[in-house]
């Protein structure tokens, strides 16, 4: 017989049995065995798992040091070495909510193994960790502790079974925003025409894919004072040395590239070249500056219309690169700018 | 307009001493198509392969398919505006050779050319694993422009699919369909009661090798306009441009629209099928707010309760979708998307650069950056250095034993848009 599977359970110091609100600031801990809500799963585990660990730690204490101490309950569940993480459920308990997303992207991200939760769909430990765990949705307070625990714990078995996930309202968790192709009966087109036909009789339909809420950037107030700005390029048109040494993907870009152009007055098809596989590159590549304007950006410096313009620019291709890359190398460079004291940034598309 | 569309079934292709379609398979006579084919200065070199499915072949770079057609009866010929003249195509009768496909390849024009597995895990992406191909390799001369290299490699595959269809015009057809739509009014009289869509045909134009033409016309140099859904079997609408091969429209996914095809299925029964808007996908703003607005204006002229609204490309296309969508649904005329995603290779990024609330009802055509691995095959078609540039390549892609491994961005008809295939992603 295989051997039984190792569940080691996240809780707060009120659902591990420490204390309430003035027991909140207890750093982490770990307890052999089920406490709480983990110690009542044991009869739904049938033979074929253990509760072998429980880990506890305080909401506010948590709060405060969400990332030491997410790296600290890591190390304890990872003493236990589990299979998978049970984590709450948090209902609408906002901090502990938090505590356990924060919990399955360390764990997920650290240990490798899936993480089950569950929470009251606007508890903000959905929104900001929901790729991070298989989140069962449950009600606002603590009355729906006995529903949501055989929902969790069927679902912690199903993923310890190895069987493929189906759809997220067939297995009862919440989507996690993860995309995932899949093939179906009818064609693309067909179920357009039959998504329409429903649409026009009033009925009801389902969309494939939700709409996102896109986050907008406010534009930064003007500078006033251009001539004493330092001005830095930062570009999704590809342009890179020569030969692109980084190898940065003509389309879906992983990474992004910082060059030094103190040398250049202008850009040449000698020097530099376009990386970018979105358009016919033959004009970028004669001229580079055609992407990003390094010869007038030259002389509006030499004109005092500009202060300086900056000796890096900062380069990648937005040829269907993914949001959350381009959104990650610009945290890291971003921080890089405003170091080297950089006033404004031209970006350049193509 | 009424359109007869003579279905010949194509199950195998061979070479032969005469080019002709012998019960059921097509025989080829390379050394007329190579000479048909030869006439254009800007190539250096042609040459003819077949590839059918099954066969243990990879095809890359892959610009363009084209299924081979001829026009039985009525006025003009396949592809007007390029190898006919152009006359108003759309009706009558023509003749396809089902099952078959001419594919263009040889050296890469610009990033964006694909890859066609006809067995392997890659077959199970792209249509074209599933037909019996004609495979035009073809070298430009030395210093040929990439726009030029470009044009040379449309009109030669449309050359090579209009010569091997000539011999379909009097082979007795397997099955013959008939496909109509009436003037507007007439139209509307005959089915009073049932819901009216139409159909707005966004067709790649951006530019710098993104182009697509209607009669021979650049789409990016004209303002929306009508077209009768038969005009598109006969080849109106011609591929011309290298985008991402996932999501571009071949020429042959053109004479297939499927959106066409299934709203004729259901015109008369469930639906009253009004036609199709033609629209661009230019790149300045004032291009977009120029066409979203015809467009809305059309359909607000046709009337309609309902319109399928269809993307090529990605990335700045989405904008021009979601102007569409926002105008037509404002005109209180219902919509459906239908789209493709660019989700990351984890699936967890924002799949569409644009988004509109608007936008309740999407199709889509799945995430094209996930990523496969495609094993070696026997034989290659082409060349396949090109992995680790093109679009949906990286460095690396191509390995020493001739395996790839890329993003399904890379084979050609992955995540079509017009809705061609089954494949479709889910929120997990």
């Amino acid at each position: 017989m295989a051997a039984k599977s190792r569940i080691v359970w996240y809780l707060n110091q009120f659902f591990g049995q420490i204390g309430g609100e003035d027991k909140a600031d207890i750093p982490p801990q770990k307890h052999e065995g089920g406490i709480g809500p983990a110690a009542g799963a044991t009869r739904l585990l049938k033979d074929q798992a253990d509760v072998v660990g429980t880990v506890i730690c305080g909401d506010t204490y948590f709060g405060e040091n969400v990332e030491s101490a997410a790296k600290e309950v890591v190390e304890l569940i990872a003493s236990f070495n589990p299979d998978i993480v049970i984590a709450g459920p948090a209902f609408n308990a906002g901090r502990y909510g938090v505590a356990c997303g924060a919990v399955a992207k360390a764990v997920s991200e650290e240990l490798n193994i899936p993480v089950v939760s569950g929470m009251y769909p606007e508890n903000p430990g959905v929104d900001m960790y929901k790729n991070y765990a298989y989140m069962v949705e449950t009600v606002n307070s603590a009355a729906g502790m006995r529903q949501a625990l055989p929902q969790m714990i069927n679902l912690a078995l199903k993923i310890l079974s190895g069987a493929k996930l189906g759809l997220p309202q067939d297995e009862g968790y919440m989507p996690r925003g993860i995309r995932k192709n899949l093939f179906v009966e009818e064609r693309g087109s067909k179920r357009a025409v039959d998504m329409l036909l429903k649409k026009l009789k009033g009925e009801e339909f389902e969309t494939e894919f939700p709409m996102p809420d896109f986050d907008r950037v406010d534009p930064q107030p003007a500078i006033k004072d251009m001539s004493n700005a330092k001005i830095a390029i930062v570009t999704s048109g590809g342009i890179v040395p020569k030969g692109n040494p980084e190898k940065i993907e003509a389309s879906s870009a992983s990474k992004y590239g910082k060059y030094d152009i103190s040398g250049f007055d202008k850009l040449s098809e000698a020097d530099h070249e376009t990386a970018h596989g979105g358009y016919d590159p033959t004009y970028a590549d004669e001229q580079p500056d055609r992407v990003i304007p390094v010869d007038v950006l030259r002389d509006m410096e030499k004109e005092g219309v500009i202060g300086e313009l900056h000796r890096y620019f900062y380069t990648t291709v937005g040829n269907g690169t993914a949001v959350a890359s381009s959104k990650m190398f610009a945290t890291e460079f971003a921080q890089e700018l405003i170091a080297d004291g950089v006033d404004a940034v031209i970006l350049t598309s193509t | 307009m009424r359109l007869e569309l003579g279905y010949i079934q194509i199950n195998d292709v061979k070479f032969g001493n005469k080019t002709e379609v012998v019960d059921h398979t097509l025989y080829v006579n390379k050394e007329e198509l190579i000479a048909h084919l030869s006439d254009d200065d800007r190539l250096a070199k042609v040459e003819v392969e077949l590839a059918k499915p099954g066969e243990s072949i990879r095809i890359m770079p892959v610009k363009d398919v084209i299924e081979p057609r001829v026009k039985v009866e009525g006025p003009g010929g396949m592809f007007p505006g390029f190898v006919s003249n152009e006359e108003q195509v759309g009706s009558g009768r023509t003749h396809v050779l089902k099952g078959a496909a001419v594919v263009t390849a040889g050296e890469v024009v610009g990033f964006q050319e694909g890859i066609i597995d006809m067995t392997g895990p890659g077959a199970d992406y792209t249509p074209f694993a599933h037909t019996n191909n004609v495979v035009i390799l073809a070298d430009p001369v030395e210093g040929l422009a990439k726009h030029q290299h470009e044009a040379a490699l449309r009109i030669m595959g449309l050359k090579a699919a209009t010569y091997l269809g000539e011999v379909g015009r009097n082979v007795e057809p397997d099955e013959v369909v008939d496909y109509e739509v009436a003037p507007l009014f007439e139209n509307a009289a005959k089915y009073p009661d049932l819901p009216k869509v139409v159909y707005v045909y966004m067709l790649q134009s951006q530019g710098l090798l993104h182009d697509t033409y209607y009669y021979g016309i650049d789409v990016k140099e004209m303002v929306p306009t009508i077209m009768y859904p038969t005009e598109a079997m006969d080849g109106a609408i011609v591929s011309g441009n290298c985008v991402s091969a996932c999501d571009k429209n071949t020429s042959f996914h053109h004479q297939n629209s499927p959106v066409i095809y299934d709203l004729l299925e259901k015109h008369g029964k469930e639906i009253c099928f009004l036609g199709c808007i033609v629209t661009n996908e230019n790149v300045t703003l004032a291009d977009k707010n120029r066409s979203s607005n015809m467009v809305a204006k059309l359909v607000e002229f046709l009337g309609p309760d309902g319109a399928i609204i269809s993307e090529e490309g990605f990335g700045n296309p989405d904008a021009d979708l979601i102007m569409n969508c926002n105008k037509i649904e404002s005109l209180g005329v219902k919509t459906v998307l239908l789209t493709d995603e660019y989700a990351g290779r984890d699936g967890a990024s924002q799949s569409l650069a644009d988004s509109s609330p608007k936008a309740d009802a999407v199709v889509t055509a799945g995430n094209a950056n996930e990523v496969i691995e495609l094993p070696p095959m026997d034989r290659l078609i082409g060349n396949s250095a090109p992995a680790d540039k093109i679009a949906g390549g990286f460095d690396g892609s191509l390995r020493a034993d001739g395996s790839i491994e890329v993003e399904i961005q890379a084979i050609t008809g992955a995540t079509n848009e017009l809705g061609f295939n089954k494949m479709t992603a889910r929120g997990y």
